[in-house]
């Protein structure tokens, strides 16, 4: 049975329709595969009993004919999503065994249309990282592996967890959230698909708070059309999140073969880095041609203030979470220090439940909002966040449909590797991600080659505000043009 | 622009997180690190450029003044480490 892993969801579908095999069956045959994979650490928490409970519950649906989209499809999701009876910890000391009595509301529509949860996954703490070492739980495997290596990668982050447990065929999807990248980044380290939809396009609702004019949540799966069928269950307007949109969702599935003829295609040369590995240029120029060979027109483009996203992002990003993450006082929920005063009862259970990344942004984010500093710091960023924005509509004004970039400047490095001495270095993991997250664009990661080192490596389209369905038809010729890549075994 | 170590505890104090005299230092390298690198924003020109407030165009929604939810103050308290009865505990905080 254990071959019922390597369904893609899609396929899974068909299968539970057919009743060729059940829900509980596949369910089963992906907590066997988790048990299995412990050492990888991609879950948190695993569910065995209530995955069982529900997909009973689906069987029986599926029986009746009444099943919705996703009936019967097992499930990982991120910890940074609230499941009521269920610990939700984001990954940090700080929640401790904080355990909600709601229900996020992606996680509730993607039961409501019959997925299955097989657990929580594990993230960075409160998704600040790219690499997934910051998690209170410690860092997570990357299934893939440098040709002839044993050194362990890490899977990108923030939505590491989410990332390995799909391409080691633990689970058919997994939520993600992306606030600079951490959807597609780890998608592309992984040969998976991610994909950040718009800003306001899903629910932040019940999904804990980073930076919330950034914050996005979005699948992670096997293939675009994957993606496609979890975007549409977790898409939606939502009267408890002011910032969602209420905008139809479009039945994004039917994007997938869609032709991509006539659709103009910009290149951004400020994506062409100093130093970028060869293999990164050579992959992005046969992703260009894989779109002309499908009919797509490529034209060259100008964002002129690309460079400025990131440093940007590092001000926007650390103050919102620096006002977002001032709830964690150890009165209301998680950790508790004792102290004499209340004032030291902030201060101790602050420094003992944060980690050392999330500490660093706090008080970064504090500075920059402090009297004195908010006009040259954060003031100045939010302009620069204009521009940068604007860099985007002009382009798109032009007549462009899409934008095509490399999703990472490399492929997964080893646990440890990268900013350990400066912070900087890890951060320039999503100088070509954070871009979009700036803009709230769309954005997808979709698998397009190996490097020398036998590693995947992503491409990324960016798309017009709430045009997705762009992004899925030309993240499919890639798809189709690329094939799929399944890492060896090894766990 | 950088910050030197009476900053740092000023801004861990703003913060409330308590961080002792031996990793001040190391903070502070960290935090001037960061910035060092914000500090290439300087050269952009923003003049008359309007701060972002909302990245998507649309108008506040606003909600309908009734309510809507609310009696569930065993939920509330469910998950505080110190409780009594529907209060949260603290440290005496008047004398």
């Amino acid at each position: 049975m254990t071959d019922l892993t390597s369904l893609t969801l899609a396929e899974a579908r068909k299968g539970l329709a057919d009743k060729t095999f059940t829900s509980l069956e596949l369910t089963d045959a992906h907590l066997s595969a988790i048990e299995a994979a412990r050492v990888l650490n991609a879950f948190v928490m695993e569910t065995p009993e209530q995955a069982r409970d529900m997909a009973k519950a689906v069987d029986e649906k599926i029986a009746k004919g009444d099943a919705g989209p996703l009936a019967g499809i097992p499930l990982g999701i991120k910890d940074l999503f609230a499941t009521k009876g269920v610990r939700t910890t984001a990954c940090s000391k700080i929640l401790g065994n904080f355990v909600p009595t709601y229900e996020s509301t992606i996680t509730s529509q993607l039961w409501r249309d019959g997925a299955v949860m097989l657990g929580k996954l594990n993230n960075d703490e409160f998704a600040m990282g790219s690499a997934n070492e910051t998690s209170c739980f410690g860092p997570v495997g990357n299934p893939w592996r440098r040709e002839g290596s044993n050194t362990t990668l890490v899977p990108g982050g923030s939505s590491g967890g989410s990332a390995s447990a799909v391409a080691a065929l633990l689970c058919m999807g997994a939520t993600a959230t992306d606030t600079g990248g951490s959807i597609r980044q780890p998608a592309a380290f992984t040969a998976t698909v991610g994909i950040k939809p718009t800003y306001g396009r899903c629910s932040r609702w019940g999904i804990v708070a980073f930076a919330s004019s950034l914050d996005q949540a979005g699948p992670i799966a096997r293939s675009v059309r994957d993606a496609a069928m979890l975007l549409r269950s977790m898409a939606g307007h939502d009267p408890k999140d002011t910032t969602s949109v209420d905008i139809a969702v479009p039945d994004y599935e039917a994007a997938i073969g869609k032709s991509v003829k006539g659709m103009k295609i910009g290149i951004p040369k400020e994506y062409r880095l100093d130093g970028m590995p060869a293999e990164i240029e050579k992959l992005w120029s046969e992703g260009a041609a894989w779109l002309k060979a499908a009919g797509a027109e490529l034209v060259e483009v100008s964002l002129p203030h690309t460079k400025y996203a990131l440093p940007a992002y590092y001000i926007v990003a650390p103050a919102e979470a620096s006002s977002n993450l001032a709830r964690y006082d150890g009165v209301r929920y998680g950790l508790r220090e004792q102290a004499k005063n209340i004032t030291e009862l902030y201060e101790n259970t602050r420094a003992e439940g944060f980690g050392a990344e999330v500490r660093r942004r706090v008080m970064i984010g504090t500075y920059v909002l402090s009297a004195g500093y908010y006009d040259a710091y954060y003031l100045r960023a939010q302009k620069v966040r204009t521009l940068i924005k604007k860099d985007f509509e002009d382009c798109f004004a032009k007549g462009v449909d899409a934008i095509l970039t490399p999703a990472t400047p490399s492929a997964a490095f080893g646990i440890g590797e990268k900013g350990g001495a400066d912070p900087v270095e890890m951060y320039l993991n999503d100088i070509f991600t954070v871009t979009v997250n700036m803009a709230g664009l769309p954005g997808i990661a979709v698998p397009a080659g190996k490097d020398a080192q036998g590693l995947p490596l992503g491409l990324q389209l960016i798309g017009r505000p709430f045009e997705e369905e762009t992004l899925f038809s030309l993240g499919e010729v890639i798809e189709q043009a690329a094939g799929r890549f399944t890492p060896a075994r090894w766990w | 622009m950088s910050v030197d170590a009476a900053t740092v505890r000023r801004i861990a104090h703003l913060a409330r997180i308590a961080v002792s005299e031996g990793e001040v230092p190391h903070l502070q390298g960290e935090l001037n690190a960061m910035l060092d690198f914000v500090e290439q924003l300087s050269e952009v020109n923003v003049e008359g450029v309007e701060p972002m407030t909302s990245v998507t165009l649309m108008q506040m929604k606003k909600r309908q003044d009734v309510v809507n939810d609310g009696e569930i103050a065993d939920d509330i308290v469910a998950n505080a480490p110190a409780t009594e009865g529907h209060f949260f505990l603290v440290p005496k905080v008047v004398e």
